[in-house]
Parts: C-alpha cells; structure tokens; sequence
C-alpha cells in the first residue's frame, strides 16, 4: 500500500557552521507497508526518523527538501504530487499523530473546532455530521463528547495524546503515521495508550508507522521494525526476527541496552560514542567509530543494503565478496570480530 | 475575568503613578520654576487663579507636603486642572476639549490603520518566506523606522507640499473655514490630514510589520502547523487561523508597550504640520511655560494609553482562552 | 562560541553595512578636525548660501558652515547614543535579572513597577521634565533617557532571564554554594550576551531618535553644536520655506544614517540569536519536481 523508494532528503546549507554542505539527513531509504501492517522505526535521535516520518507525509519544512527517491501511496507518488491533490487525500486516507499534543494543537481553537476543521475541509459540512463524528471518534477513545468544547490546555495530558490520536482516525484513513506519541508519558499510560492503538487498529483495520526511539516498547506491538541510524536503514525485517537474531552490531547495541524484567541479571551495555555529525560527509560505514564489531574495511568501504534470509541489514560483516582494498589491509590481524554474547 | 480585573487595577495604579508624578516634577526640579512662575504672575492674576497656581506648585500654600497631597488629587477627580495661564481666563479643561477631536482623529485612525496593514503585511511577508515581499520589506523598514519622525514629515512638506503642491501642509483646516458637517468641510480636513496622515503612517508601520512577521515565523514552526497540512486544510485557512491567530497574539500586547512612541511620534508630527492636536498644544504649552495646561495634557495623553492598553488586554482576553482560565 | 558569531555576523551583508557606517560616525565624532576646516559655531559667512566647493553643504541661516556642524556635531550625537544606550541597558540588565532570579515577592515588586514606569508615555513625559529643567545640555539628556528608557529592555530581559534561570548550570552553581550576586553576574549573564547587545543598538537608535526631537522642538540647548539643535535652527528660520533645503535634509538624512546602522545591526543580532528569522530561499518547486520523476526507484 505504501512503497517508499530510496527517498533522500537534506537540510539545505544556511552557509554557517556546516561549512557549506548541505546535512543528508535521510539517505536512500526504502521501505514498504501492508494493509493493516504496523511498521515499528526504531533510532537515536537526530536519526532522521522524523524527518523520513515528515518527508513520507510530505510535511516538511524549510530547509529541509526532498532531494531523491519516491514515495508511492495506494499507486500514487506522493512526492511529486501536486498540493491539490494532496490536500485530498491527507487526513482521508494518511494521518499524523505527533508527539506531544500540547505543541500539535492550536491553542486558541477548541477541540471540537479542530476537529469540525478537519471535516469540513474533505467534504462534510452539516453541523450535526460534524458533531457525530466528532462524538463517536472521541468515544472511541474513551473520551467523553462533552470535551469538544475544551481547549487544549484544559484537558490532561493522556486525553490530550488520546484525542489526537482520536483527530486522526476521523476518515477511518489507511495509514496513520505515529511520530514518538508516547515519548511524553509515564511508562503505564505509555502501555494503556500502546494496547487501545492495537485495540483500534484491529476493529479499524489501519496501517501504522510507529516512530520511537524505544525499541523494547516497539517490538512488542510491531509486525515489522525498521532500525534507522545518521539517515540509512541499518537492519530492517520482521520483528520477531529481529529481536531474536539482530544482524547489524547497532541493533544488538539496542536490544542489549534494554534489560530484560525476567531472566538473569546480565551486565548492562550501552553503545559508546555519539552519532555522527551528519554535515560531514564520510567515507565508509557510519556506525564504525562506535561499532565493537568494526573491521578496517569498515572505514573505507560505505556497506551496501543486503539481504540476508528476508532482513535487510547494511553491514560489511555479511558482505560475501569484500572489496579487494579491504583483503589487503585484511593482512593486518582480524581485531576484535568478537560476537557479543546475544541477551536471550 | 480575572485577567480582566488585573489589567484594570494595573490601569488605576498606573494612573495613580502618572498622577503622583504629575504632582511631584515641578518641586523636584532644579531652579524651582514654580517660584519663578509665581513672580511672573504675581501682579496679572486674579486671587482665584493664584491660588490654584499655587495648588499645582504647592507654593505659599502653608500646607503639608501631604495634605497639598490630597488637595492636588480631590481637584483631579472633580475634573479640576486650573485655568490655563496663556489662554487666560480660560480653564484648562476646555482649551483642552476641542485638541482632542482633531487628535484622536488623526493619530487614532493612522494608528489603527497602521496596525492593520503592518500586520497584514508581516503575514503575507512570513508565509511567502523568501518572496520579493519577505526580502525587499523587512530591510526597508527596519531602515524606515530608524528615520525620525518629524524629518519624514518635514521632507513630506517639502516634496508634496512646497514642491509638488499637491496638499496642503500647515494646519488641520483652512483657516476661514467654519466647522460643519459639510462635505466641502469634512473634504478639506480630510486633505489637511492627509500628509501628517502618511508621515505618521510610513514611521510606524516599520514596527508592526516586522514584528509580526517574527512572530509568524516562529509560529509557521509550530507542530500544530504542521498538524493543519497534514490535515488538508486550504492553505489560506492554515494561514490564517492556525498561524496568524497565534501569532498575533504578542502583538497584541506590544501594541500596547509602542503606543508610547506612537504618541511620541503624533506630537512630532503635529508639531510640523500645526496640525492643531494635543500634541502640538502640549508643545505650545511648554514653549509659553503655561505649566497647568501642560501638566493636564500630559494627564490626559497618560490617560489615553492607558486606556488603549487596557482594550489591548481585553482584545488579548477575548482571542487567547488561556488567559481566561486561572492559572 | 565567540568565534561562530563574528564569522556569522562578517557574512551578514546587514551586519557589514550597519558596522561600516557606524564605524564612519565614530571616525567623524573622534576627529573631527581632520574632515572639516570650519568651526562649526563661528558665524563667519554669508548666510543661507547654497552647496559649493567651499561650503559643501552651504551655510544656515546665521552664517555657520552646514558640513561642519554636521560633522562636529557626530561627536555629541554618539556621546548621547552610547552615554545613555549603555547606561540604561545596564540598569535594564540589573533590574531585569534580578527580578528574574530573585523570584517571589522581588520579582512582582521589580515587575510591577518596570511595567508602571514602561507604560507611562515617554516622549510626553521628557517634553515636561525637560521643560522643567530649560535649555537640557548632553548630561541631563542623557540622565533623563536613561531614567526613562530602561523599561522595555528590563522586561525583555527578565524573560529570557527566566528560561535560562531553570537550566541545569544554574543549579549546580547554586549547590555549590555561590552568592546571588555571584550567580547573576557570572552565569547568568553572559549566556545573553546576544540580547544585551542587541538591547543596546535598540536604546541607542532610540536615544537618538528622541534627543533630537527634543533638541528639534527647542528644548535642548540650542546653542550645542548637534544635528537636532541643527533641525531646530532650519525650522526656525523658516528653511523649508525658504529654500534653504540643505539645512534641513543634512541633519535629517545624518540621524536617518546612524539609526540605520543601529538597526541594521540589531537586525544581523535577530537573525543570528533566532536561526528560524534568516533570510530563505523559496525551493523551485516545479524543477525539483521534475527532476524526481525520472529517476528510477533504487533497488530496495
């Protein structure tokens, strides 16, 4: 249903501390979604998950440009899509819910009045069909319609995320992109908020891409993950198999940073170092100054996307035919290509 | 509401201090001229008239500080202010009403408009960001604001004026005029206002533009901006009521805090045009040391910011609900 | 920290602009002698004459050469400009600051009365103290704009005052035993260099905008040799009228040039503290568009 093709995206240089270059902060990244699917993108910040997020549902801004690649949704390119076009799918077929509501709802509008907004701009201008879907999307999500007349700062924080989330299930749409909505809240809502997306999700049949820096919390309610590190997919498949066998040494640094509630207690590791500065470009594989897998192919060779039994991963370590550069300085001792002892 | 009644007991306090201040500067000033002016009028005023020059200056009166204190304030609120010493006898209350039509004609309609069209224009300029309006406008009007008023109104003269001769530039009317509700009347002040109209116009419209297209900037930014495309909505819509309804929303209140120089830049321009406001009375005051009608303008162009500030409040009360709710 | 803002500010065109010209005004109001022959008071010649090799800008009504007013008078014009810009952006900073860590009790009082005295109308109130004091020279002009002009700013710093009062370094200094005072002028500070100097070049432009209106309607003293005191010898002899035009434009478009420069570097300042506010490039839409449709997908 939705087909992303190698999109770039870059920050256009402002001619100030980037030195000139413009910032790749999603480089060549595919991915594809089901009907009913839910894409978990798992990443640091300053990954470009957002970004990739924002780009697919065209809403980015300036700087920030599409430079290459396509997104294609229900047979349609949504990139070079004019904005008439657009505007009449969005919300009815592909809605956004964003991180924190507080900053995603216009203050001086009431919620109701957002809603009502949304609807009449696809078509439904009867104030009763307004007010009854407003209702019914609100209940829904356990809300009750008395609140339409509230403004945002009225309402608490999970109804504020709950009601969002109810803003973008008003056309029962066939995707919904999820920009981090449980960053802001204490780990119970963060569950009861997960298991009611699932819950709508089921009755409602919609496709979601979920955007988190969380990988415990994704990989509970995801079918597929997407890891993303400074802008390129670095592993991608289904998800059961990716917690259960990490390919790329970031994945495993993710999973093995999440203690597990049941079993031994295991020492704690976390991926030293900081991602890369995004404005310069470099030669080889990203990951490798913090990689603890790393070979000096590494940084000279960037890895190429490939396939290994159905997960995408982006590593030289399962690359078959190494560039010969990388055989000659294999003459030097094979460093440290310890496997890290997998956290089961 | 209880925005509403802060702003207003911010108003009276203010007032207050404007007041006290008011009852203060002439015995704080060096070289005393309270007394100076009391041996200028000793012989040509009348008893009554002498006696309230020395209420406002507190001199001879044989009473307290505080008590002429109270005094200066019970003549205040009985609408009081003496009698104005170049108009004489005439007091000051009326030399002042007919000032304040021709005032809050000029300077209340420019004011107005120029709010209104430097706001719109600080839109258009942040939501075409990198258009012919977003580069060209700012530059320029950050330079224009930096030009004095009463220059941009003396070279208005010069070129419409003296050189073109389009319009005239002295006064508000003809002076052989008979106020009326004539046409030929209403269109001949209309004319006299024109110029000192546009001088104060193009020096305050500086302000507002750029302001308010700072702000829309920063809004533009927002997330529930961004929510508003995502959700379809008519460019013009987003424009308008996510992004502009927000961002006025500190100009409301600078509105406000500027008023000060808008008044400041109005007497400059009265000044050089004669344009017989407020302004220029209080000029005209100061230039014939007639202390009791300045002190009473002074009151009065006090007054008039207060108030405005005050309809700034409500205005922000009706359009950001959080302020309506108790924080 | 230092080093990314000069090399921001030197790729401002805005910045050059405004640095070049008050630079020029600085040269003018330190050494006067070296552009102008004349002295700027001696009524030496004859009056009203027009521009000429002698006098580049003519001569005013009483017989003074206009260049060397205009240039002699740079010297008070600044000396206002940075006497009372400086001095009220300090007590502005003091007040501002306080108020903002102080908290409480101090913050409302400081507050409260910052916004009594910011809404009390300026220019009227100087129009009668300065009618009070009669013939106002330099250091009375510039006590009373400092008296009057640090509201704005006090506020305006008080704001920023108070985001940067809940960081983290202000805690950590806090637990380490440092005194208000200390805290204030050392931590607090510097993280607003930025605002500071840009409330500067605002009370600066202001300044000058006002002393010269009061000077131009005759209550400064008008025997200083200053553009506005200039002004008010052009209205008064009825320049305009006249014909004289050089009288009047000279000290007008000198006003309008160093205001200029003070805004266009309080300009460079905005776009430099707030990223968001530089100076876009509107993508081209239909080209880049163009250019995606016929490349070919990636293999994923």
């Amino acid at each position: 249903m939705l087909e992303v093709s190698g999109l770039t995206v870059e920050y256009a240089a402002t001619g100030n501390a980037g030195g000139g270059n413009p910032v790749r902060a999603v480089d060549d990244v595919s991915l594809d979604v089901k009907p009913g699917e839910f894409v978990g993108i798992v990443g640091e910040s300053g990954c470009g998950k957002s970004t990739l997020l924002f780009a697919i549902a065209r809403l980015l801004s300036p700087p920030a440009v599409v430079t290459a690649g396509s997104v294609t949704f229900r047979g349609e390119n949504l990139v070079s899509m004019t904005e008439r076009r657009l505007n009449a799918i969005r919300w009815q077929n592909l809605s956004v819910v964003m991180q924190s509501a507080m900053n995603a709802l216009n203050p001086v509008m009431s919620v109701g009045a957002q809603f009502a907004d949304a609807l009449r701009a696809h078509g439904t201008s009867s104030r009763k069909a307004v007010a009854a879907r407003s209702a019914e999307v609100l209940r829904l999500v356990g809300i009750d319609a008395v609140h339409l007349g509230s403004y945002p700062h009225q309402l608490s924080g999970g109804m504020r995320q709950r009601a969002m989330i109810a803003m973008a299930l008003l056309f029962t749409p066939d995707l919904v992109i999820m920009d981090e909505p449980t960053s802001a809240l204490d780990v119970v809502a963060q569950r009861s908020l997960m298991t009611q997306i699932k819950e709508l999700q089921r009755e409602l049949g919609f496709a979601v891409i979920f955007v988190t820096h969380d990988m415990s919390l994704v990989s509970h309610y995801s079918d597929r993950l997407v890891v993303m590190y400074a802008g390129q997919v670095a592993e991608a498949g289904l998800t059961r198999r990716i917690f259960d066998r990490p390919l790329h040494p970031y994945s495993r640094g993710l999973l093995e940073a999440f203690p597990s509630i049941r079993g031994a207690k295991v020492h704690l590791s976390g991926i030293p170092g900081a991602p890369p500065d995004l404005s310069v470009i470099q030669n080889g594989c990203r990951f490798s100054p913090r990689c603890p897998a790393k070979l000096p192919a590494c940084e000279t060779t960037a890895p190429a996307l490939l396939d290994r039994e159905g997960t995408s991963v982006r590593c030289l370590l399962y690359d078959p035919a190494p560039a010969p550069a990388t055989a000659a300085s294999l003459s030097l001792t094979r460093p440290r290509q310890s496997r890290r002892r997998r956290n089961d | 509401m209880r925005y509403v009644l802060r702003r207003a007991g911010f108003f009276l306090l203010t007032l207050w201090a404007a007041v006290t201040l008011n009852f203060f500067l002439p015995r704080m000033m060096p070289g005393n001229p309270a007394v100076a002016m009391m041996g200028k009028f000793r012989g040509k005023a009348s008893p009554q008239e002498l006696q309230a020059l020395e209420t406002i200056f507190g001199v001879n009166s044989g009473q307290s500080l505080p008590a002429q204190y109270v005094h200066y304030l019970g003549d205040i609120f009985t609408g009081n202010f003496g009698t104005s010493l170049f108009f004489f006898p005439e007091p000051v209350s009326q030399v002042v009403r007919s000032a304040v039509f021709w005032t809050l004609g000029l300077v209340g309609i420019t004011t107005v408009f120029a709010f209104a069209l430097g706001t719109g224009i600080g839109i258009i300029a942040a939501w075409r960001r990198g258009g012919l309006t977003d580069s060209l406008g700012p530059p320029l009007l950050v330079v224009a604001s930096a030009i004095p008023y009463f220059w941009v109104g003396m070279m208005f003269i010069l070129v419409f004026g003296l050189k073109l001769q389009w319009l005239p530039w002295s006064g508000g009317m003809n002076l052989t005029d008979t106020p009326a509700l004539t046409p030929s009347y209403l269109g001949d002040v209309a004319e006299h206002a024109l110029l000192p109209g546009l001088a104060l116009l193009i020096t305050t419209i500086g302000t507002w533009t750029l302001t308010m297209r700072n702000n829309m900037v920063t809004t533009l930014a927002e997330d529930y901006v961004r929510m508003a495309r995502a959700k379809g909505l008519r460019p013009h819509r987003v424009m308008l009521n996510y992004a502009a309804r927000n961002a006025i929303l500190p100009n409301l209140t600078g509105f406000a805090m500027s008023l000060g120089f808008v008044v400041g830049g109005a007497i400059l321009i009265e000044y050089v045009f004669n344009y017989p406001g407020v302004g220029y009375m209080l000029l005209q005051a100061v230039e014939n040391e007639d202390y009791p009608l300045m002190q009473a303008l002074f009151l009065l162009i006090t007054v008039a910011v207060l108030v405005a500030i005050l309809l700034a409040d409500i205005a922000t009360a009706i359009s950001d609900p959080r302020t309506r709710s108790s924080r | 920290m230092k080093r990314t803002l000069w090399r921001a500010l030197a790729r401002s065109p805005k910045a050059t602009a405004g640095a070049i010209l008050l630079a020029v005004f600085i040269v003018l109001a330190l050494f006067p002698g070296l552009f102008a022959r004349d002295n700027p008071t001696a009524e030496a010649y004859p009056r009203n004459l027009g521009p000429s090799a002698a006098h580049l800008f003519g001569t005013t009504g009483l017989g003074q050469d206009v260049f060397a007013q205009a240039v002699y008078g740079t010297r008070q014009v600044l000396e206002i400009a940075f006497g009372a810009g400086l001095a009220s952006t300090l007590i502005a900073a003091l007040i501002g600051v306080a108020a903002a860590y102080l908290g409480g009790f101090w913050d409302g009082a400081l507050s409260l009365f910052t916004d009594v005295v910011l809404v009390i109308p300026l220019f009227p109130l100087l129009i009668v103290i300065a009618a009070y004091v009669h013939n106002s020279g330099t250091g009375v002009l510039i006590a009373v704009l400092t008296f009057t002009g640090w509201s704005y700013t006090a506020r305006q710093l008080r704001s920023q005052a108070l985001s940067v009062r809940s960081r983290d370094f202000l805690a950590a200094a806090r637990v380490r035993g440092e005194r208000a005072a200390y805290i204030i002028a050392v931590e607090i500070l510097p993280t607003m260099i930025s605002l500071l100097v840009a409330a500067f070049l605002t009370n600066a432009l202001y300044d000058v905008l006002f002393a010269s209106s009061l000077q131009f309607i005759g209550l400064g003293d008008p025997n200083s040799v200053s553009w506005g005191t200039m002004l008010y010898w052009a209205e008064n002899n009825e320049a305009l009228q006249a014909g004289y035009y050089l009288q009047a434009i000279v000290p007008g478009a000198a006003i309008a040039l160093l205001g200029a420069a003070f805004a266009l570097l309080n300009y460079a300042f905005d776009e430099i503290g707030n990223p968001a506010l530089r100076p876009v490039r509107a993508p081209r839409a239909g080209r880049r568009l163009a250019s995606l449709r016929t490349r070919r997908p990636v293999n994923a």
